[in-house]
């Protein structure tokens, strides 16, 4: 990329490339890579960015670690194709983040190093094989309620990462469903397993999902539904966010209810129930500090599984040193010696 | 395209993908890679597990120039205030069609 | 499924040569269902054993190459073990045959379980097996079967891509740093002793090869051997001459790594019986 500085600053005061900015998105056009963009902007897109990717890399794991079991062939295909697509989306949004002038080295750095940090979700262990089929059904049906909006999301490399993660994502929730209907209608054993597996991932799909509550009525105390509502405003407000997050809590609590009594399963909240006067499911608000006291980072899945990825990076080391060598030593593949111009 | 480079670290990789036939490559995003033939394999299996695409490639995101209307507004210039351009602009051809906005291909 | 034939039907008769009609009008012929059968726990074998590679992986580039390479690798044995328990008369499925032998009735080359080792070491088992894999599916596509025929035209492409990534990676390491140099190496000496059972013959493969059934693999390796020391020189390594050959997988005898390879493919689904999935 050429090293000039974006001509703008020189041409246009700070208050104006910022009013610019704010009539782009206000209109509803993209930012692209190479745009003007508040400080403030950038951050909290990067910073959303990289959660996602790095959710999406740590999201490998617990169904991961049942690839080798998947108790048919036809689930093991179907689990290795989810578990791939993970593998890509977190490269889609890493690369998307990269437009931003950061790294991906170090980004990878900083959630090896606990500075950067993947959804908690994640932090739970998959004890059976039906957990694969919950966290599929569940979280990555909380993630595409959560994501259908970030198509639409005002940073340009975004809005078009998640147009494909979405569209693939679709297919992790239905394959997700299909596995846990297929344990339903098995064996008392099997719908035994279901049930356990619902009753361990419904709470942290609901609540960690979607963030912490940014609303009185979704069970934050007033001064932090009135911090979560500015940081949602801003968001909002550029075009980021579209929703709140207990708006979107809300639209997956009621397209699960329907989806667990058709399978026959239920969901551990005795207060869920429709609400008509609202028209939507009451459900149990989520206690936000609690679980997060519960979750921290301090338990042994999270630091399992930033272990695990520090691991394999580490034991791989060798790997990547070793194509960067065969690279240096290579003519014309790698480095500066690329010819200005070729016949 | 991305800014500071650790030393040792892949290179960038712009990735063009053409989905099929009669459509020009699109850009699809960027893959790591140390070399051209790597970049094409992660290229590969990272925008092609569906559908059935025909052609790929990858070009050092250090090799494209950029020219973007922030940074080199007359570039752009060019295409502004000059509506003699657009067909819509003139006598449609056929006289059935109302010249209020139906056009002709 | 096919119709379930009794078993003792075809213990009387020579499965190298028997070539019958079950009651249901299906074509039996245990003697393909042999050669199947093994082909087919090449792929499962292998890819089960590419699938503990997920998640650690080199690079997340590689959890995505490797994912896609024990994909396909799947796909493969699911059509092979429903085509041989189609064959053999026991109208066994793709699971049953999966998940209801023992580690004792698998069939696959001791190549296909060896354990993954460093990275390399999986390197070097996927450059032994895909350049073999590539050349046996593509003369499977001209066998006289034409359902057979397709799948070995499509599988040969599909292992022609998995034998690119593996070709790329003996060159990289092989020239990378004096580290993965040795240990390029290092993969090379310890899978090359368990290459040969690759293209090993017994009654069966020769009566189904005299009768024009499926091609030879035997006559192969030469082909083998030119190829797979072509990327091996142009990676600076030198090709490994072992002074002795491992034998047994075609035959149920497995290294002692296998049993718990097969334990743990089968685990969840044995331990639901009547289980549907």
């Amino acid at each position: 990329m050429s090293a000039a500085a974006p001509a703008g600053t020189e041409t246009a005061g700070e208050d104006e490339m910022t009013a610019r900015f704010e009539a782009l998105v206000g209109a509803g056009e993209a930012v692209e890579p190479r745009d003007w963009m508040p400080d403030g902007y950038r951050r909290m897109v990067l910073r959303q960015l990289a959660q996602h990717a790095h959710s999406e890399i740590i999201g490998m794991q617990p169904e991961g670690a049942w690839l080798t079991r998947a108790p048919s062939l036809h689930r093991k295909s179907v689990l290795l194709a989810k578990v791939q697509d993970e593998a890509g989306h977190g490269l889609y949004l890493y690369s998307a983040a990269e437009t931003l002038g950061v790294d991906r080295a170090d980004l990878l750095d900083a959630l090896h190093e606990g500075r950067q940090r993947a959804s908690a979700t994640f932090n739970h262990p998959a004890l059976t094989w039906a957990d694969t089929g919950t966290i599929a059904w569940l979280t990555d049906g909380a993630a595409v309620i959560n994501q259908a909006p970030l198509c639409r999301t005002s940073y340009g490399p975004y809005a078009r990462a998640m147009r494909r993660v979405c569209q693939e994502e679709a297919f992790h929730v239905r394959q997700g469903y299909d596995l846990m209907r297929a344990l339903c209608e098995g064996t008392p054993a099997q719908k035994e397993m279901a049930q356990d597996a619902v009753n361990r991932w419904w709470l942290p799909a609901v609540a960690l999902m979607f963030g912490p509550p940014d609303t009185e009525a979704g069970g934050a105390d007033a001064r932090t539904a009135a911090v979560g509502a500015a940081v949602s405003r801003r968001a909002m407000a550029w075009g980021i966010k579209r929703h709140t997050n207990d708006e979107l809590r809300q639209r997956f609590v009621d397209s699960c209810v329907p989806q667990a009594e058709r399978l026959g399963l239920s969901l551990p909240d005795p207060a869920i129930r429709w609400n008509e006067e609202r028209g939507h499911h009451d459900f149990t608000p989520v206690d936000w500090d609690g679980y997060r006291r519960a979750l921290g980072e301090d338990t042994h899945w999270a630091r399992q599984r930033v272990a695990h990825r520090r691991a394999a990076h580490e034991d791989g080391a060798w790997v990547r040193e070793a194509a960067a060598a065969h690279a240096a030593r290579t003519p014309n593949t790698d480095g500066d010696d690329i010819p200005e111009a070729r016949a | 395209m991305s800014g500071r480079q650790p030393e040792g670290a892949p290179a960038s990789w712009e990735v063009f993908l053409r989905p099929r036939r009669g459509l020009a490559h699109q850009h699809m995003g960027s893959v790591r890679a140390h070399d051209p033939d790597t970049a094409l394999l992660r290229a590969r299996d990272l925008y092609t597990r569906r559908g059935d695409p025909l052609s790929l490639w990858v070009v050092r995101s250090d090799a494209v120039h950029t020219a973007s209307p922030d940074e080199h507004d007359p570039y752009f210039a060019n295409a502004r205030h000059k509506p003699y351009r657009y067909p819509e602009q003139f006598a449609p051809l056929t006289t059935e069609k109302g010249p209020d906005g139906e056009h002709d291909d | 499924m096919n119709t379930t034939t009794d078993p003792a039907a075809n213990t009387t008769t020579d499965p190298a040569v028997s070539t019958t009609t079950d009651p249901g009008g299906l074509r039996l012929d245990p003697g393909l269902a042999v050669h199947l059968l093994r082909l087919g726990d090449d792929a499962l074998v292998l890819g089960q054993r590419l699938c503990q590679w997920i998640t650690r992986a080199p690079s997340i580039e590689e959890d995505l190459a490797l994912s896609n390479i024990a994909l396909d690798l799947i796909g493969q044995a699911r059509v092979l073990l429903t085509r041989a328990g189609g064959l053999d008369g026991t109208g066994r499925d793709e699971d049953a045959l999966a998940y209801a032998r023992t580690d004792r009735e698998f069939t696959n080359a001791l190549l296909t379980e060896l354990p993954n080792g460093d990275f390399a070491a999986t390197v070097a088992r996927q450059l032994a097996y895909t350049h073999y894999a590539v050349a046996y599916y593509e003369a499977l596509g001209g066998c006289p079967d034409p359902e057979l025929a397709a799948f070995g035209q499509r599988a040969a492409k599909e292992v022609a891509f998995h034998r690119l990534h593996a070709d790329t990676w003996t060159e990289r390491l092989g020239l990378g740093t004096p580290e993965s140099t040795r240990r390029m190496q290092r993969g090379l000496d310890l899978v090359w002793p368990y290459t040969a059972e690759l293209f090993d013959e017994d009654d069966v493969v020769r009566a189904l090869a005299a009768a024009g059934t499926i091609p030879s693999p035997a006559p192969l390796r030469p082909l083998w051997e030119r190829s797979t020391t072509e990327v091996i020189t142009r990676a600076g390594l030198t090709v490994p001459t072992p002074a002795w050959q491992a034998r047994g997988g075609r035959t149920g005898l497995h290294t002692e790594e296998f049993a718990s390879l097969v334990a743990e493919l089968q685990s969840v689904n044995r331990q639901f019986p009547g289980g549907t999935w």
